[in-house]
């Protein structure tokens, strides 16, 4: 019998019953936050139902939460409603919730591995499509939509059609400077936004092994821009060393059973899987977004691409509406475009780690442009950088640093781009309006965000230096 | 969930890729605690222009939106689904869906047609064409038609079963509590809990 691959082992393990209607999948981690679940609850309700495991179910309040003066009660009474209905249903259901401004509050993907929940071999649910970050610990994690919660909550599974397999090897040495970032922005320039549709990827190669577990989850957390239903990356001792004394890591014999079991998530040499992608480390560089999908992007080295070169014509249509909104013209060297707004946080770069590569460009350095926002991703993060003083660092260049949440990533709390603003931002979407109407977002990592707020154009840490 | 068994009447073309969930509906629509009330943030952004193809007088009481291929990828946000139901529509036509949006289409009883490339450019100019052109989606067939074009499109057994007898998933899936519970049963002991 052929072997099988990583996410066809995770996704077997948690079979509960499996016929010609489909796969009913077990849920081992359920997160939930303010935005996609108040009408799953009041569905719940209107059945009369109860949430089957409010042990395995874990809330937070993230996509609303303001990101100053949080001792306040929040100004936005819409969004105000929607926290106190968060809080309410689940103080009704029994379940967990970190509330504004709680030290275990933050963004969701930053929360569950921080504190160990996400695990290897476990399937990871949540009411938001960036639940695909979990997957760097060898997790099926994937995104749901509300009516998908609802069934979560009183079933604890989820009915599934199975997906294909797709590998996505990263070989080779990355170049200094070149971040989790790039590689995830170089390998969407490749495969596009509809390239993993269908399918669970599984990210392999020397490349990806050589990323700590935050550049894992940075890759992982981008398999959504890509369609793909899931992102996954085999576990191992980065892995283990990350999780071992976590809060809800298992302990004593636990432990070692624990890690026996994960040396297995491995795919089998004999495995085969639906679509493969290979890409050499060594030609990946730091990458721009130039338009308004992901999958428009470009070495920062490049320019902004002449829409008439390109040969198909639904990627030609959808290059010229993206320059029109971008408001940037064909052959435009990328570093020669001024940047208004800096924004470093999200569930993709609001990790220590990326503090660090901001704080290490920062240090000595003066912010030359009106905001730069830094947003750590939870409490546990800003509580970290401050022990390690990068807040110094960041206020004495003159960013703006700021309480946990997601914030500008998607402008539903007051952190918003103004109509023709130009901003770059370590999120993970370039949409048309997705940091505030008429925004105009590039993504880029970490250390090139901090760069471009020093430069006021788009910039590397190298560029700083001549 | 309604039965949805056949589906019968005119398209709008939104001849755009990648029409993303944010912009089917912009996150500050998002902090509604109801499920109704989403149809006038559909589109909201682009129906400012009087121009854009859903304020056309041709394309009024259209119940079939067609759109270019990645329809619906990007945010989970099930938003999308309710504001294109409530504006009107009761199926989608693209070359490719983001996977979750397609399930969310599901649970909801929008349909979610999936059509070649080729189909999907024809569809477009069809409609372009001829706006009154009739469209027919017939579930328990899985077949499109539309002007000369025949074309049958995927929907699993299951999901087709729940369209044409209205069923509610969660309902179906408490039948299997027992199983549900040996499940439980054979956890490792290492997994953790959130409380």
């Amino acid at each position: 019998m052929a072997g099988k691959t990583l996410s066809e082992k995770v996704w077997d393990r948690h079979l509960v019953h499996s016929g010609d209607d489909g796969d009913l999948l077990y849920i081992d981690l359920h997160l939930v936050h303010e935005v996609t679940s108040p009408q799953a609850f009041d569905g719940l309700r209107l059945a009369g139902r109860t949430v089957r495991r409010p042990d395995l179910t874990l809330a937070t309040m993230d996509h609303n939460v303001p990101t100053s003066n949080i001792d306040q009660p929040v100004a936005d009474p819409i969004s105000k409603k929607q926290m106190d209905t968060l809080a309410a249903n689940c103080a009704e259901f029994g379940i967990t919730c970190h509330a504004m401004g709680d030290p275990g509050q933050g963004i969701v993907h930053i929360i569950g591995p921080e504190q160990g929940l996400t695990q290897p071999g476990m399937t990871v649910v949540c009411g938001d499509s960036h639940t695909s970050t979990h997957g760097a610990f060898g997790a099926i994690a994937f995104g749901i939509g509300t009516s998908e919660v609802e069934h979560v909550l009183a079933t604890q599974t989820l009915p599934q059609s199975r997906p294909k397999t797709m590998a996505v090897t990263v070989e080779g040495d990355l170049q200094p400077g070149v971040t989790a970032k790039d590689v995830v922005l170089a390998i969407l320039g490749r495969i596009g936004t509809g390239g993993g549709i269908g399918h669970m990827i599984e990210y392999r190669g020397s490349a990806i092994r050589s990323l700590s577990m935050e550049g894992r989850m940075t890759v992982c957390n981008m398999s959504i821009e890509m369609g793909a239903k899931a992102g996954l990356i085999a576990p191992d001792e980065t892995t283990f060393e990350y999780l071992e004394g976590r809060p809800h890591a298992p302990e004593g014999a636990d432990w070692d059973a624990a890690v026996a079991d994960w040396k297995t998530l491995v795919t089998d040499d004999d495995a085969t899987f639906d679509k493969e992608v290979v890409i050499d480390a060594a030609e990946i560089t730091p990458h721009v977004s130039w338009g308004t999908n992901p999958g428009q992007v470009v070495p920062i080295t490049g320019e902004v691409p002449h829409p008439d070169a390109m040969v198909d014509a639904t990627e030609r249509n959808a290059a010229e509406r993206a320059l029109d909104y971008m408001g940037l013209a064909a052959g435009t060297p990328m570093k020669q475009v001024p940047v208004d707004t800096v924004f470093i946080g999200s569930c993709t770069n609001g990790r220590i780690e990326d503090l660090r590569a901001v704080a290490e460009v920062a240090e000595g350095r003066k912010v030359s442009i009106n905001r730069a926002m830094i947003v750590p991703g939870s409490f546990k993060v800003k509580d970290q950088a401050v022990a390690e003083g990068l807040d110094k660092i960041f206020v004495e260049a003159g960013f703006d640093w700021r309480e946990p949440g997601c914030s500008m990533c998607l402008a539903m709390n007051p952190d918003k781009l103004a109509p023709g603003e130009r901003c770059a931002s370590t999120s993970n979407r370039n949409f048309e309006g997705r940091q505030g109407r008429g925004g105009r977002t590039h993504l880029v990592s970490p250390a090139v965000a901090a760069a471009t707020a020093i430069a006021g154009h788009f910039a590397t840490p190298a560029d700083l230096e001549n | 969930m309604r039965a949805v068994r056949t589906i019968e009447g005119t398209a709008v073309p939104l001849d755009r890729s990648d029409v993303d969930t944010d912009q089917i509906i912009p996150s500050d629509w998002l902090k509604q605690v109801e499920r109704t009330g989403f149809e006038k943030g559909l589109f909201s952004e682009w129906r400012d222009d009087p121009g854009f193809v859903l304020n056309l007088e041709q394309f009024q009481g259209a119940n079939v939106l067609i759109g270019g291929p990645n329809f619906g990828t990007g945010s989970s946000r099930e938003h999308a689904v309710w504001a294109i139901q409530q504006y009107g529509f009761e199926a989608v036509i693209s070359p490719r869906f983001g996977d979750i949006f397609r399930n969310n289409c599901t649970k909801n009883g929008l349909v979610p047609v999936q059509v070649d490339a080729e189909t999907g450019e024809r569809l477009m100019r069809m409609v372009e064409d001829d706006p009154t052109t009739v469209f027919e989606i017939d579930i328990a067939s899985r077949t499109l038609r539309a002007g000369d074009i025949e074309t049958t499109f995927p929907l699993d057994d299951s999901t087709q079963h729940r369209f044409l007898e209205g069923l509610d998933d969660i309902g179906l899936t408490l039948k299997l509590g027992d199983e549900i519970s040996d499940f439980e049963g054979r956890r490792p002991a290492h997994l953790p809990t959130a409380s």
